[in-house]
């Protein structure tokens, strides 16, 4: 399968490639690693006719130390959030999941801004940083705007970004020795997960769900009820309360629930172990 | 764009839908990178960029512009010789119908790369994006860990 023609059009640095959005408006998408556009490009799912390529901002490709917070640009790979000290001693969730995504040659390709951007709610990194509660940073034609994650996925396949504005990092909170864990249910390796929750335990608890709605989603009935004081088991019994799971050719809705409370009390568990 | 392939410096107008496993097949005849499912899932087109191993079906040539690709073909050292992934391949019977091959050689190295001594569990999770349509998993898995002793043996 090749994708239906569009033009191509290289950026040269985040300002360049912003004011290319603004030149084409909605006929023009972004394509950093490519991993998750391409393939829906190749399914006439995405019919783009312009392609503004970010794949080469590597100055967009970091982990730093933000002092509360590591701040992680929107070009780094999957595998380097894998494989980052940092990450894995302030942030190892993050680490974890992102090993999860796909497999090693995607991981190669794929971009956490991406992954972010591209608002897939069956997508693993979205989920984590829901849990973790992080901030994202996007830059637009008149500069740089905060967006907390809770506010950030708005619908199927949608984000709070405007038409003009490029997502340039992710913030994550400094999370060394908090509680944490990923449960990931799917059939075959590499697949996307049929339902996963990510589960983050630092004083308040965070809980968030992949692919049990038409966004990635926070579990609030759950983290209400931990917060609250009720048990594991019992604050696990509502985590598919105010989703709307999906039915496809892997799950009904009705199992999807069913996952969503198994995987959610695993992940409480553990997180709390 | 220009790009480099096994050492080789082509320079072409491309399509910008063309997809670099399209590119490498059907524009410099190196059929040796296989198209399997056409959807990122069974790692059979699977090559290097810049010594990182990527499905080459979920990339396009004008990303590769500018920089260093190596297929099966450009692995082995000579006509006369084989990588030693490749002999590894062999010597284990790491291939029944050997369609999936050429990528699973491919990742195997790359994974010896980023991991140059893994465990069994290692070499199957880092083969998570290779399907072998005729199952011959194992074998496969004694080829790379064989490549890695030998690798160790030889450094």
């Amino acid at each position: 399968m090749i994708p239906a023609a569009f033009d191509f059009v290289r950026a040269e640095n985040a300002e360049h490639a912003i004011a290319l959005l603004g030149e084409h408006g909605d006929e023009a998408k972004l394509m950093a690693g490519g991993h998750s556009l391409l393939p829906m490009m190749k399914l006439r799912l995405a019919v783009p006719s312009v392609i503004v390529d970010i794949d080469r901002l590597d100055d967009l490709s970091y982990v730093r130390d933000g002092g509360d917070h590591i701040a992680i640009g929107a070009m780094t790979r999957h595998r380097e959030i894998e494989t980052n000290a940092m990450l894995a001693e302030q942030c190892p969730i993050l680490s974890h999941v992102a090993g999860k995504v796909g497999d090693p040659q995607v991981r190669h390709r794929g971009t956490i801004g991406g992954s972010i951007a591209h608002s897939d709610p069956a997508s693993d990194l979205p989920a984590a940083v829901l849990a973790l509660g992080a901030t994202l940073v996007a830059q637009g034609p008149d500069g740089t705007r905060e967006i907390p994650i809770t506010e950030f996925f708005t619908g199927y396949f949608e984000s709070a970004l405007t038409e003009t504005e490029l997502l340039t990092e992710v913030r994550v909170p400094k999370v060394p020795g908090a509680g944490w864990n990923y449960q990931k249910f799917n059939r075959r390796a590499q697949d996307w997960a049929i339902v996963g929750v990510a589960a983050v335990r630092n004083g308040t608890t965070g809980v968030a769900l992949v692919n049990m709605g038409s966004t990635p989603l926070r579990a609030t009935a759950v983290e209400e009820a931990i917060a609250g004081g009720a048990s594991v088991d019992d604050a696990a019994a509502l985590a598919a309360d105010g989703t709307e799971a999906p039915t496809d050719l892997n799950a009904t809705p009705e199992y999807r629930q069913h996952l969503a409370r198994v995987l959610t009390k695993r992940a409480l568990e553990a997180a709390s172990g | 764009m220009t790009i480099t392939v096994n050492g080789a410096e082509h320079t072409h107008d491309v399509e910008p839908r063309t997809l670099l496993v399209q590119y490498v097949r059907e524009t410099l005849r190196l059929t040796g990178t296989n198209i399997g499912c056409d959807t990122s899932s069974c790692g059979a087109c699977t090559l290097h960029v810049d010594g990182e191993a990527v499905k080459s079906c979920t990339m396009l040539a004008v990303q590769a512009d500018g920089r260093a690709v190596t297929t099966i073909e450009g692995l082995a050292p000579s006509a006369d010789e084989l990588h030693p992934m490749q002999e590894a391949f062999r010597q284990e019977h790491g291939l029944q119908c050997g369609y999936c091959t050429p990528g699973m050689v491919m990742a195997s190295v790359s994974l010896l790369d980023e991991n140059p001594n893994p465990t069994e569990h290692e070499v199957r999770e880092g083969l998570e994006g290779n399907l072998c349509r005729c199952t011959g998993y194992h074998n496969i898995v004694k080829a790379v860990l064989s490549a890695a002793e030998n690798q160790g043996a030889s450094a």
